[in-house]
């Protein structure tokens, strides 16, 4: 591929291989995102470039793997264009009868999503309810796009912001476009973009280094991966024209070792790039010279934290500074650093290319645009979901994510992750935006929601995050960490039926000098998944402490199994299945639970046929006596 | 240099630009305790109880003032009811971790630390880390350093270095608020040399 010296030359490219695909030429593309790669995509994909091979069709039928496509619950997905027709969990197996009804342009029902209600079927990927409610600008490209070919990307028009901004716009009218464009950070405190890029740009010192957080690691989030994953020249394009703004000639990516895809997409688009003049010396023949250098992060989450990221780029430990500097002017090596999460990146050749009042005219009064959501838990559409800033937590969890799974009810839905908080029901019709959140007590964080059931314990969770911290704060600063120590000591004792009167209050004092005293935003929002609990489930806590209950009868120490010696069949089906050897009783004998030896698995809850509905789960209730062995004889009649 | 005008405790306070809160304060002779503070090393920031209150605007919070630049006109107050419960705080999570370090018991009676109302640890160290930073910055020969992260943060020394630069230096063990650090080379020493 010879360099690409003049805006021209790109675009003629860009019409080379527009005119070299024809629209109406049948394409297979099989998702090969996080999600679908567990479910076993590799292997979807071999047997259908198989089944291409030996039907012939290798040439009359395209297949591409793609980035992500969002729907994660029901992977292997694989659609196919032009008709748009998608298909859902299918496997190697599927790939003959597949590729024959594309030959023969028939659909398989079977594959196809049915509708939970009207038990319709729905062809088209974009009519599936999931797919139907979201606003998909960011991601959108993903599905359409292989990651691995720099092609797909110029063939949708990517790389054409770029030559605008090179070209038509001043470094001081790009910065002054983002600025009006009102983009906020997607990785966590939505700090106005444009403002950060101005700090840095502004700011004495050479180099300037502008960098992608992909440090993402949010228990359940994965949209950073995703993205990054699937269309990494659109964060590639963001971050040169951020280079060109604000006067740098030298990016790092920081992503984490743990998403290996990640970092070869993202290489082997790096080299693509350079390969076609879009990345290097004298970009485009614009005279502008950006390089990337791409950096794994050894797995802390604390490094996700720009003084921390930007130290272990450096080569030091990961751990934030103590300095009251911004890293937007001393960062790296004490130079102006800008650092944007891979998401936030992502939307500038969109805002380049659609305009101010384009995205100003996406999202709400002060958030704009769209954003990405890990939409994880307990509900039926788990997936990555976009929609535009504003949109209710009741229009992601029912309309798109459809509703908790089992008819349970709704308890929950945790944002932010681990510095993030619990919001309940009552919340549920508030829009999704940066400040909602925090006035709620949560964040946006990147964007992870784990939805709760009632059968989740809001203690539990609480500690659960704490727990999450215990290994992943740096252990720096006292009060992080000597703070969570002792909260996590009091969950646990808590959880185990220990707690006491008073427990709560001093909870909240160590939150307290946690927020206010700790050396960064992890230490002083690790306290938020137990504030929030305490301000909208305050009851169950009290459960927990006074009446030693769980609620949710998930603490096991506080929960116990019994067999209702009037609904027992002595069927011996807990009796067998029993991990613990903890159920005694026999043919026609009554079953009864040993307590000491029961492990509170539940095993004999879920077995219990539901017609004998014998077993119950209590907590907070002493356990009846068990019946004395001479009772225990049930006499069947004899089957005459 | 520049010099800059600010409030401390309600005293007028001159100092050039750059100077921390810490050393600014000294000058009028306010007393701020420090655990992890030393002047011939960098601020490290995290011990956290040199914490102040500073006011700038309608806003107040909390800063580290070893580490805090003074700023024109800004108005510190370092015995304010929210430092002296921040910093009681920290004492009582230091004292359930180190329960007989010295420095800390006498830190802890000053600010009223009277009931423990954590479960005590064991460990001699407070993780101040002078005696990690004094070995690199100062005699430059990372002999002891952290391991592990998070809650099981330790300090140690590195068999390797310390049997060589260790016996005849020890200088760290006299920056160190809570004696656990020779114990801890008297120990490594028997195990590990």
């Amino acid at each position: 591929m010879p360099k690409l010296n003049q805006e021209a030359e790109l675009g003629k490219l860009r019409q080379d291989i527009v005119s070299k695909r024809d629209p109406n030429k049948p394409c297979i593309t099989i998702c090969s995102g996080t999600g679908c790669h567990a479910y076993g995509s590799e292997k979807v994909a071999s047997a259908f470039m198989e089944e291409l091979e030996k039907q012939g069709l290798g040439e009359k039928i395209d297949l591409r793997r793609t980035g992500c496509h969002g729907f994660c619950e029901r992977g292997t997905l694989v659609v196919i264009y032009p008709e748009e027709t998608c298909y859902l969990r299918v496997q190697p197996e599927d790939a003959p009868d597949v590729v024959q009804s594309v030959r023969e342009k028939r659909i398989i029902d079977r594959l196809l999503y049915t509708d939970p209600i009207t038990g319709e079927k729905i062809v088209r990927e974009s009519e599936i309810p999931f797919y139907k409610y979201q606003e998909r600008i960011i991601f959108g490209d993903n599905r359409k796009i292989d990651p691995q070919n720099i092609d797909d990307y110029i063939a949708l028009g990517g790389y054409s912001a770029l030559p605008k901004v090179l070209f038509e716009m001043t470094p001081d009218e790009v910065l002054t476009e983002i600025k009006k464009s009102n983009l906020r950070g997607r990785g966590g405190g939505g700090f106005p973009t444009g403002r950060k890029w101005e700090s840095t740009k502004n700011a004495p010192g050479e180099p300037k280094y502008v960098i992608v957080n992909c440090d993402e690691g949010d228990p359940g989030a994965y949209m950073n991966r995703s993205l990054m994953e699937g269309n990494p020249h659109s964060v590639l394009e963001g971050l040169i024209i951020g280079a060109y703004a604000m006067g740098s000639h030298e990016g790092f990516i920081y992503v984490r070792a743990e998403y290996p895809l990640a970092v070869d997409n993202v290489r082997l688009a790096i080299k693509q790039a350079e390969e076609h003049g879009l990345l290097g010396e004298n970009i485009l023949g614009s005279g502008f010279d950006f390089k990337i250098e791409v950096h794994q992060g050894a797995g802390a989450f604390v490094s996700g934290e720009s003084s921390a990221l930007m130290t272990a780029i450096e080569g030091r430990v990961g751990e934030p500074r103590p300095k009251y500097i911004h890293t937007s002017e001393k960062g790296i090596w004490d130079k102006p650093s800008d650092l944007n999460n891979v998401e936030t990146w992502a939307n500038i050749p969109f805002i380049i290319n659609k305009g101010v009042s384009w995205f100003n005219s996406i999202g709400t009064d002060r958030s704009k645009g769209t954003k990405i959501f890990a939409l994880v838990g307990k509900v039926n559409n788990t997936g990555l979901v976009e929609m535009p800033l504003g949109a209710t937590l009741r229009d992601i969890i029912y309309k798109i994510g459809g509703g908790i799974p089992g008819g349970k009810k709704f308890k929950a839905v945790q944002t932010g992750g681990p510095s993030g908080g619990c919001i309940p029901e009552a919340y549920l019709d508030s829009p999704i935006d940066f400040d909602e959140l925090t006035k709620l007590g949560s964040m946006m964080g990147s964007g992870g929601m784990i939805v709760m059931d009632e059968d989740t314990c809001v203690v539990d969770v609480a500690r659960y995050f704490l727990n999450v911290l215990r290994d992943e704060s740096c252990g720096k600063c006292v009060p992080c960490r000597e703070g969570i120590r002792q909260m996590l000591r009091i969950f646990n004792r808590i959880t185990e039926g220990k707690g006491e009167e008073g427990d709560i209050e001093l909870l909240e004092e160590i939150s307290e000098v946690m927020r206010d005293s700790s050396l960064c935003a992890l230490g002083q929002t690790a306290p938020n998944p137990a504030l929030t609990t305490f301000k909208y489930f305050r009851d169950e806590y009290e459960a927990h402490i006074r009446e030693k209950r769980c609620p949710a009868g998930v603490c096991k120490a506080l929960i116990s199994y019994y067999i209702d010696p009037n609904k027992c069949q002595a069927c011996m089906i807990c009796l067998r299945d029993c991990p613990a050897g903890a159920i005694e009783g026999g043919k026609n004998l009554i079953h009864v639970i040993n307590q000491e030896k029961c492990t509170k698995c539940g095993t004999c809850l879920e077995v219990c046929p539901p017609r004998f509905d014998a077993v119950r789960r209590m907590s907070g209730e002493p356990i009846p006596v068990p019946i004395p062995q001479e009772e225990r004889v049930i006499s069947r009649k004899e089957k005459q | 240099m520049k010099e800059v005008t600010l409030e401390i405790d309600g005293k007028e306070v001159k100092v050039k630009e750059g100077t921390t809160l810490l050393e600014a304060a000294k000058t009028v002779g306010v007393e701020i305790p420090t655990l992890c503070y030393h002047e011939k090393l960098e601020p490290y920031g995290a011990c956290r109880i040199c914490s102040v209150e500073i006011k700038s605007g309608n806003r107040t919070r909390l800063v580290a003032a070893c580490v805090y630049p003074v700023e024109e006109g800004l108005v510190v107050n370092t015995k304010s009811e929210r430092v002296a419960k921040t910093r009681k705080m920290l004492l009582e999570l230091m004292l359930a971790r180190a329960p007989s370090a010295k420095k800390i018991e006498d830190l802890a009676y000053e600010y009223g630390v009277d009931k423990a109302r954590f479960e005590k640890e064991s460990f001699f160290c407070i993780l101040c880390g002078l005696c990690v930073r004094y070995c690199a910055e100062v005699k430059k020969k990372n002999a002891i350093t952290f391991i592990g992260r998070g809650t099981e943060r330790e300090v140690m020394f590195i068999p390797e270095i310390a049997s060589r630069e260790c016996p005849s230096c020890q200088e760290c063990f006299d920056l160190c608020p809570t004696d656990g650090l020779r114990a801890n080379f008297l120990l490594a020493q028997a195990l590990t040399f």
